[in-house]
């Protein structure tokens, strides 16, 4: 039993400035009840555990970057309480027992809900279909060669054909090869000045157009993964209108960055999409608060130390980002709580189709919560992932997150 | 001056320091010993990541000529190709006790990122298509020699602009000083966002030669990383490679440079390489005592020797 007291609920009706006890993994009253942990919210939100519909957490193949339940403890800190873990491994997560692996290895762990997203092509080399009866049998419901786009229509058109049958996602790493060939970051007045090849937003624009259309032909659930440019957001809307099933989702970073900070050569600023310019920057926080982009998702990217002090056309690609998500989302646009959490948890949990996460608070419901205090403000300097590599660290942030609780178990917690 | 990182971070009086102490060297080395005791006991090394042969062996001259003594590093047969990583391997060298380091490297930034981890000045040998900045100072000095200063000169620049440091650190000198540069190449060979850059720029040669004091041409490749740029060698060379025809079309005091390697017949036909008027061999001497600037600068703080 743990009851937290003075915090402000996020209930299906609003905000609702209560105590709240938690029983046997749900939400038994929205009132102090006997307990064996208190926790003083001290006016914090309370609300439903952050969901990531984009992590990358290393595991099988790369566990000196990051494990899953390294990740999970990143996600936790972060207020996470799912996951969904990407499936560009060694191996990809192309077939059900590896699907079941990692999900296995999740509830190991026991501090989130890792939810595999399955390849869509077989090793993600984009030349056969995965096993997607059998990744969908497993559980997965989200679908993605993420790292890469599918470059074939054809094999694509096919998977979508499959996939809007039985019901999955189709989630696409919008990235096409030829226009993005030996790219760095962004196209743009920066690339052309320090020398480096840029990847223009045209590389991301024409791979979405593309694949609106065979949305539209196949009428399969379509998500468009960390949207980086103006012109895809007008894809996006423009495909909304016109009654597809797509939904789309931003990264913190891009919601907080151009591309001028890629002068400073750190590899914590290489990420692909790339930061784009300031336009991108103000275009997808406006999209994010009005609809056209659904969800956030972190693209958490981990990479070793060692393998980061590089130059940076030679440093990996991505960037962590648990840990200081909601932090950063409320740091650059400002949105109400329950925008917030609509697009951090309740929105994701609906497109990864998970039922037990993404809630609005009442008697009964899951008790898979996080408590954060949006005015509180702090500078990331080290992270509890295996990695460190971050765009946010010396950043002052806007928004901490103090406790959270996984089925009913405290995972994380700052509060004394 | 704790680096020379790149051109763009000089402004016009720091480059005119470095053209005035480059000057006094190019004395020095028409001496009948063309050698100065400024640097004796400091070790200069020179990595050089990406291959070379001009640079490496100019920028060994001019410490030599300094009487430092050098350190060259060959990358193929290092243990960088054991796997050793960039860090650990200036690291190594520094440990060894080095005064200044040279650095080449075909990815953007890294002498910068080494002088990040080093304690001693680093000097930028090329960066990947970002900088060349001795190259810069080196052509900068040829045209103040020809010239005698560059307020007015009439610069084009003809070739593969958009993946050449050399451009990109000459547009930086060049405009500094004062001249006016143009920009010649096909689109897909002219650097992107142009209007970004304080130059002008043209797809044709032809028609402007007649208004150059100075052409100066880049080496040419069909294939980039990024795949083919341009149609053929032949297409190019029929719009933009100078020939004897087009030599003629510049004005008679007008000169001809190449930051070298040379494709003869690509973007230069070999008899105007060869023409007086082509400074070619002036630029690789220059190059010495530029470099000999560079580093005295650099190790003594002083801008007179």
């Amino acid at each position: 039993m743990i009851a937290i007291h003075n915090a402000r609920v996020l209930t299906p009706d609003g905000p609702i400035d209560t105590d709240l006890t938690v029983r046997e993994g749900a939400v038994n009253s929205l009132s102090a009840g006997q307990a064996e942990t208190h926790l003083d919210a001290r006016g914090a939100l309370v609300g439903p555990g952050f969901v990531d519909l984009h992590c990358h957490l290393r595991e099988p193949g790369f566990e000196w970057k990051e494990d899953i339940r390294s990740g999970s403890k990143a996600a936790a800190a972060g207020g996470y309480t799912a996951l969904v873990a990407m499936p560009n491994t060694n191996p990809a997560i192309d077939s059900g027992h590896l699907a079941r692996f990692v999900a296995d290895r999740g509830r190991a762990a026991g501090l989130v809900e890792v939810a595999p997203a399955g390849a869509i092509t077989m090793g993600r080399t984009g030349t056969s279909l995965a096993h997607l009866d059998e990744l969908f049998e497993a559980g997965v419901r989200i679908f993605t060669d993420d790292g890469v786009g599918v470059a074939d229509a054809g094999l694509l058109r096919h998977a979508m054909e499959y996939l809007a049958e039985r019901g999955g996602v189709v989630a696409q790493h919008a990235e096409d090869a030829g226009l993005a060939r030996g790219g760095h970051m962004h196209e743009g007045v920066v690339s052309s000045r320090l020398g480096i090849r840029g990847l223009p937003s045209l590389a991301e624009e024409v791979m979405v157009a593309r694949d609106l259309a065979l949305v539209a032909h196949t009428g399969v659930r379509y998500h468009v993964m960390h949207v980086s440019s103006r012109g895809s957001i007008e894809l996006v809307a423009g495909a909304k209108g016109a009654g597809l099933t797509v939904t789309a989702e931003v990264t913190p970073h891009h919601l907080s960055f151009d591309h001028s900070r890629v002068e400073t050569m750190e590899p914590g600023f290489k990420m692909y999409p790339p930061l784009r310019t300031e336009t991108d920057v103000t275009a997808l926080g406006k999209a994010l608060l009005n609809g056209t982009i659904d969800a956030v998702a972190t693209d958490h990217a981990p990479h070793a130390p060692h393998e980061c002090e590089v130059p940076f056309e030679e440093a990996p690609r991505g960037v962590i980002g648990l840990e200081t998500a909601a932090a950063a989302v409320n740091t650059a646009i400002e949105p109400a709580p329950m925008t917030l959490f609509e697009k951090m948890s309740v929105t994701p949990a609906l497109i990864a189709g998970l039922s037990g996460q993404g809630r609005w608070i009442e008697e009964g419901s899951p008790a898979n919560l996080v408590i954060f205090d949006p005015d509180a403000s702090w500078v990331p300097q080290g992270f509890v992932s295996k990695s460190q590599n971050s765009p946010f660290r010396g950043v002052k942030l806007r928004g901490k997150v103090m406790a959270t609780i996984f089925c009913g178990r405290i995972t994380y917690q700052a509060l004394q | 001056m704790k680096h020379l990182l790149s051109i763009a971070d000089l402004d016009r009086a720091a480059i005119e320091g470095l053209l005035d102490l480059a000057d006094h060297f190019t004395e020095v080395l028409e001496r009948d010993i063309p050698k100065v005791p400024a640097l004796r006991g400091m070790t200069v090394a020179t990595l050089f990541f990406e291959t070379s042969t001009r640079t490496r062996l100019s920028f060994e001259k001019a410490a030599k000529a300094l009487s430092a003594d050098v350190l060259n590093f060959n990358p193929s047969g290092s243990s960088l190709s054991k796997g050793e990583s960039l860090k650990d391997t200036v690291l190594t060298v520094q440990a060894m006790g080095t005064d200044l380091m040279v650095v080449r490297h075909g990815a953007v930034g890294a002498p910068a990122r080494v002088a990040s981890w080093v304690d001693c000045p680093v000097i930028n040998g090329g960066d990947g298509a970002h900088q060349h900045p001795t190259q810069a100072l080196l052509d900068a000095l040829t045209l103040r020699r020809r010239f005698g200063k560059l307020d007015g000169l009439r610069v084009a620049i003809v070739g593969d602009i958009r993946n050449s440091r050399v451009a990109r650190s000459n547009i930086d000198a060049f405009t500094a000083l004062g001249a006016a540069v143009t920009l010649v190449a096909p689109p897909t060979l002219l650097p992107l966002e142009i209007g970004s850059y304080p130059v002008s720029t043209s797809t044709e040669l032809e028609s402007i030669l007649g208004d150059l004091d100075v052409i100066y041409l880049l080496r040419v490749q069909l294939e980039r990383g990024s795949g083919p740029v341009l149609p053929s060698l032949p297409e190019y060379v029929a719009r933009y490679g100078l020939d004897r025809r087009r030599f003629g079309l510049l004005g008679k005091e007008a000169v001809v440079m190449h930051p070298g390697p040379m494709n003869r017949g690509i973007e230069i036909a070999s008899d105007v390489a060869d023409d007086p008027r082509a400074l070619i061999t002036d630029q690789v001497s220059n190059g010495v005592a530029t470099r000999m600037a560079v580093m005295f600068r650099l190790l003594t703080g002083k801008g007179q020797p």
